[in-house]
């Protein structure tokens, strides 16, 4: 196991966030080294750290300013001590959460299926075939709690988002939207193409974990003829 | 007990905010003014983050059952009791069965209502205070409601209104020129032209909310049209999106967002950002790290010798 600095650029985001930058596109490889690097501050737990959040190729450090000494200039202390930092280069190999989720594909579940199918040319049966196949990773979880953007999408599937938003996407329902895929964790207007819906409560606050999925973390879709 | 006869346009439980989840997805929600909830707190002999009632321009109608001790903070508001108008700034104590209402803001678009002993919220996340967007914390997770009944401390020791007789001057956090002006750091993308952002005069749009201000005026356009991947974003952000609308991103602010970064608002001037109304002007000056975090300074100094003033005050017979 190699050991390195951080490899990755270091840019401020206002008064009190460091943002890290691995690159500048949405690829498995750079978001597994987001995740790792993110582990491993974690991993440190340096007093200042409020928050660290993922995205698909950077991660921001939230830093609590009042940690440091007056005196102290916390950006510049806080790049410092991550330029001291060493980082695992083979820390991606660490194996992830495998969290499978039942989805019932189509019907008023699913009312983008039809129009996936016809964009892809494929049958209904073969994207539901190719949605379930896929094994993704659970990029970051933002636009609003709990939502995963997981990448791993069968290119074959990608279809641009609509191009007037619906008002109202169920609870549950699993989306696709340009290359990617996401469930929508509570009931709200909702842009993705809705291919079908899981009965998984994907974020709930009063949990000891809110959200079912963790940035990292693998998912598979489970297709189910009903859902209890 | 406090019952809610009418809510206001929007009044929310908020906090100090919500630290650490942002990694869910989870903005940090809190007082949009962390000024003027600050003092709020302090008038009532609040540790400064408890959770208080955040009032959006125009307020509510509260019933105290028991007797309390409340302060107004913030925007102007016409508020009273019965005859009894409740100005600004300063301690009040109220009888049992006060019926308290709050009118419109005038000159800023948010006020804070204290009450001592805190509004009584239970924590998610670390904070009481509302997530709007994910329907949690506050008050069920939305803006108070009529029939509502919060809680919060009792002074059953209150016969009458008690007004004090002397307040705090909030200046100079809230300047009162026609055109506000607000710091800005440098943001990561240029933008045509370069200086657009500082050079232009804006005006808050009716659209702006808890999660960000809304801009309207001469539309700037980014240096470079390519395409963004989502990235971490904060409150303070000034994002522009294709329209070419300027948003300054607030304590509701979204997790990530995929639009170039202008600018930054530094946060001493987000009081400032808090208590614009739509159709307020504002303009942008640049401001350095340097410039900012002694702004900062200079503004927690004001505040923890306004904190110490008001104890003074109130241990005094």
């Amino acid at each position: 196991m190699t050991a390195s600095r951080l490899p990755a650029a270091i840019e401020t985001l206002g008064e009190d966030v460091l943002l890290l930058r691995l690159g500048d596109a949405i690829d498995a490889a750079t978001n597994a080294r987001v995740h790792a690097i993110a582990r491993q501050i974690h991993a440190f737990r340096p007093p200042w750290l409020r928050d660290i959040v993922p995205a698909y190729a950077s991660l921001a450090l939230f830093i609590d300013l009042d940690a440091f000494p007056a005196t102290a200039d916390p950006l510049e202390a806080a790049t410092h001590w991550l330029q001291q930092q060493s980082f695992d280069g083979d820390a991606t190999g660490v194996q992830a959460r495998l969290v499978e989720i039942p989805v019932l594909y189509g019907g008023i579940d699913g009312p983008d299926l039809e129009a996936v199918a016809a964009h892809a040319g494929l049958s209904p049966r073969d994207v539901i075939r190719r949605h379930a196949m896929g094994e993704y990773t659970v990029a970051m979880l933002g636009f609003a709690p709990g939502f995963p953007y997981l990448i791993g999408l069968d290119p074959a599937l990608a279809m641009p988002r609509l191009e007037t938003p619906r008002t109202r996407v169920a609870a549950g329902s699993v989306g696709i939207g340009g290359a990617q895929t996401g469930i929508y964790p509570k009931p709200g207007p909702g842009g993705w193409r809705v291919i079908g819906r899981t009965d998984a409560v994907l974020f709930d606050p009063q949990r000891a974990c809110p959200c079912l999925l963790m940035p990292g973390d693998r998912v598979r879709f489970l297709p189910v003829g009903a859902l209890p | 007990m406090i019952r809610v006869l009418a809510p206001g346009a929007l009044t929310t439980v908020q906090d100090g905010g919500r630290v650490g989840s942002r990694a869910l997805g989870v903005g940090c929600a809190g007082a949009l003014d962390p000024y003027a909830f600050a003092i709020a707190n302090a008038l009532v002999g609040n540790a400064a983050d408890m959770p208080v009632l955040e009032i959006t321009l125009a307020g509510p109608r509260l019933q105290f059952a028991h007797g309390a001790r409340i302060a107004l903070c913030g925007a102007q508001v016409a508020a009273r009791i019965g005859a009894t108008s409740i100005p600004g700034w300063r301690p009040v104590a109220l009888p049992p069965g006060a019926l308290l209402s709050i009118g419109a803001c005038r000159d800023g678009a948010r006020a804070y209502l204290a009450v001592a002993g805190g509004i009584r919220a239970d924590a998610v996340l670390g904070s009481a205070s509302t997530d709007l967007r994910g329907s949690f914390g506050g008050s069920a997770g939305r803006a108070i409601a009529a029939g509502d009944v919060l809680h919060a401390g009792d002074d059953t020791s209150i016969e009458d209104v008690h007004v004090a007789r002397w307040w705090i001057d909030p200046s100079p956090e809230y300047e009162r020129a026609s055109v506000v002006i607000v710091r800005a750091l440098a943001g990561r993308d240029a933008t045509s032209p370069g200086d657009g952002l500082f050079q232009r005069e804006w005006r808050v749009a009716a659209a702006s909310d808890r999660q960000g201000l809304r801009l309207e005026g001469t539309p700037l356009r980014a240096a470079d049209g390519r395409e963004r991947i989502s990235e971490p974003v904060a409150p303070g952000t000034v994002q522009l999106p294709p329209d070419g609308a300027p948003i300054v991103l607030l304590a509701d602010a979204q997790t990530h967002g995929g639009y170039p970064r202008i600018g930054h608002a530094i946060r001493a001037d987000w009081p400032r950002l808090a208590q614009l109304r739509p159709g307020d002007r504002l303009r942008f000056v640049p401001c350095s790290h340097e410039q900012a975090a002694q702004a900062r300074r200079e503004q927690m100094q004001r505040l923890a010798r306004i904190s110490l003033a008001i104890q003074a005050r109130r241990s005094a017979p």
